[in-house]
């Protein structure tokens, strides 16, 4: 602060910003990042986006014109309908029908959820896998540190996708013929466990500086436990890259249970997902009937674009070195 | 460097067995291997008979140290299945997937490096935001989706490319090619884009961030003090130095194509060793899934290993350090 500044009366000063308790609300809109988030306007468009089909997702049953689950409403003179728009259309099916004469909007709107629902339960398991194994490796050091990094180094040797893949199909195995919706679990297992040696890689190292540090030392003083000290104190420090991992691994966890379900290996078809849509339609590309896979396509494309950025934003703000 | 070779093999030693046991566990322990080999109406003593043939009733150690012996002379059992040895389907299928995988990394390479270079030394042109903007899509489109949209445009609507399959094929020894005749050469074109586009803007963004960085050294300011061509400062001093990383990071995709190309083989029904672990999942055919695993992981770990001694040979600052670890 300069010192004209300082030599200002008091009473210039507008009340608002003086006001000393304020609430977690104002303090996130005075914040830097939310400052970069303004700044950008791609960034901005990509965070619309983003909250306005989180939220067609949550309220699919409240504005989907049509129940893609109620086989009852089904009607299979309805099938194969293109977009209202077009020659043949039905203003009943905005963007058409699929083969079985589901409504492709409505499908998509509960598909995008199952899709989100999915990939963020596989994330933060995910997070909440590697984070405590990297604190553990990190802080106690020793033999666990070598198993842990062991294991992680083995797991990245493969690819993400191929994991979950292996995951899924041996959990197919086991369950054969009687999953009983169970697949939805097993994709966000088989997701979670395929992701979880970046966090554990990412929080062991920060947290093997960090446990040196004065504040560590001083609860240690004072009689804390090694328990208390770990996800007390430590944790919260080592918190902010595992945020932007996970940002960015939402928009990858997104596209492997897309994969997953069009590879025929995750959701069955008759869940809506988005990678199942896309399965259905590819089957009909060759009849014409391009709206089954063209919008789901394109929503997918759009979400996983706008997760994207928000991760890459999210990266560069909270990273000055990045700058 | 001796020291650093045999670590690095002790390591990649640890690592196969690690997928040898997860390998054999799938193997042995997912499902009865008895009831998946025979129909209903075996009788118990026969099954008996047979589990005492296949030594399922030996120790566990002894099966796994088997198990291992076997896929250390490349014998992986009898596909559940098609009733065939793993190794046969697997030498069937592996030519589709080499070549498509070989076509798919030069069309990444021999793309990618151009753009990247030209992305870097031009900052600011209009066409390297376009090649920017386009990578961005690239890398956020799922594989499958590009695969589809290829058909959609290539062979729905234009019809000048086929959609599925490695068209005709000459068969030379036990290797299958397409590369030989029009019509595998074309069927491969739809594919190797696929697969390889994510390692092109991959490729893309690395050689352009390397460029920037090397561009600005010392050593390049002093080549153009020098007065020496851009040509000579852009090709001959800042593209050769950024390619150490560049290397590193194209020989651990080749990995990452592989697991890819399960996607790609998926979405062309290419006949290759991505469509039959596909299969195999798909049918709980364990023998097969076992040996593609332990096969995937012998191809990455020598990858990793191939790159990890390639980049001490080129660059002799990490042999130095190699040496002091």
């Amino acid at each position: 602060m300069s010192s004209e500044e300082q030599g200002l009366p008091a009473l210039e000063v507008p009340p608002s910003t003086r006001a000393a308790p304020r609430g977690l609300p104002a303090r996130f809109f005075d914040s830097d990042l939310w400052y970069s988030f303004r700044s950008s306007r791609l960034v901005v468009l990509a965070g619309i986006v983003t909250l306005l089909m989180v939220g067609a997702a949550l309220l699919a049953p409240l504005i989907a014109p049509h129940d893609p689950y109620d086989l009852r409403a089904l009607n299979l003179m309805d099938s194969d309908l293109p977009p209202a728009w077009v020659q043949g259309g039905d203003p009943r099916f905005l963007l058409g029908t699929d083969d079985q004469g589901r409504d492709i909007l409505s499908t998509i709107l509960y598909g995008t959820r199952s899709s989100i629902a999915i990939s963020v339960l596989a994330v933060l398991l995910a997070i909440g896998i590697g984070v405590s194994l990297g604190l553990v490796a990190g802080y106690f050091g020793g033999i666990a540190d070598t198993i842990i990094m062991r294991i992680a180094d083995v797991k990245l040797t493969f690819p993400a996708i191929l994991v979950a893949l292996l995951i899924n199909g041996i959990a197919q195995t086991l369950f054969r013929g009687r999953l009983g919706g169970a697949e939805f679990w097993i994709l966000v297992l088989s997701i979670g466990l395929s992701f979880w040696v970046q966090y554990a890689r990412t929080v062991r190292g920060m947290t093997l500086v960090e446990k040196n540090k004065e504040y560590v030392q001083a609860a240690r003083l004072i009689g804390m436990s090694r328990t208390a000290i770990m996800f007390k104190h430590v944790l919260p420090n080592v918190l902010s890259p595992v945020l932007v991992i996970g940002t960015i691994n939402l928009a990858l966890a997104i596209i492997t249970e897309a994969t997953l379900s069009f590879l025929g290996v995750g959701l069955p078809p008759t869940e809506p997902s988005l990678g199942t849509m896309i399965q259905i339609g590819n089957k009909y590309l060759f009849s014409g009937s391009w709206w089954m896979v063209a919008f789901p396509g394109v929503t997918l494309a759009v979400l996983v674009l706008a997760v994207n950025l928000l991760g890459d934003w999210l990266r560069d703000a909270l990273n000055p070195k990045l700058r | 460097m001796l020291a650093f070779t045999i670590r690095r093999l002790l390591e990649a030693a640890v690592v196969m067995l690690t997928v040898a046991l997860l390998a054999f566990v799938l193997f042995r322990f997912v499902g009865d291997p008895i009831n998946q080999m025979v129909g209903q109406d075996t009788s118990i003593a026969e099954r008996e008979e047979l589990r005492q043939r296949l030594g399922l009733n030996d120790p566990v150690l002894v099966q796994f140290g088997r198990f291992i012996w076997n896929a250390a002379r490349y014998d992986f059992g009898i596909s559940y299945q098609v009733k065939r040895p793993v190794t046969s389907l697997i030498a069937e299928r592996f030519p589709a997937t080499f070549e498509l995988a070989l076509t798919a990394a030069l069309f990444a390479v021999l793309l990618g490096i151009p753009m990247g270079v030209y992305t870097g030394i031009h900052r600011d042109s209009w066409l390297s935001k376009l090649f920017l903007s386009v990578s961005l899509v690239g890398i956020s489109l799922p594989t499958f989706l590009i695969g589809i949209l290829l058909i959609y445009v290539f062979a729905v609507q234009l019809g000048v490319l086929p959609s599925f399959g490695r068209g005709e094929v000459v068969r030379i020894g036990g290797w299958t090619t397409g590369l030989l005749t029009a019509s595998g050469l074309k069927a491969l074109i739809l594919p190797a884009i696929t697969l390889g586009l994510f390692q092109m803007t991959l490729v893309t963004r690395l050689v352009r961030s390397q460029m920037l960085e090397v561009l600005r050294t010392d050593y390049i300011k002093f080549a153009r003090a020098r007065g020496l061509s851009d040509r000579a400062v852009n090709f001959g001093h800042a593209l050769k130095n950024t390619l150490i990383p560049v290397i590193t990071i194209i020989g651990l995709q080749l990995g990452a194509i592989i697991a890819f190309a399960i996607i790609t083989e998926t979405v062309f029904q290419w006949p290759g060793m991505g469509l039959m672990f596909i299969q195999a999942v798909q049918n709980a055919d364990i023998p097969v899934m076992s040996a593609y695993l332990l096969l995937v992981a012998f191809l990455f770990v020598l990858i990793n290993l191939i790159v990890d001694l390639l980049y001490v040979w080129i660059d002799p600052r990490v042999r130095i350090y190699g040496r002091e670890a």
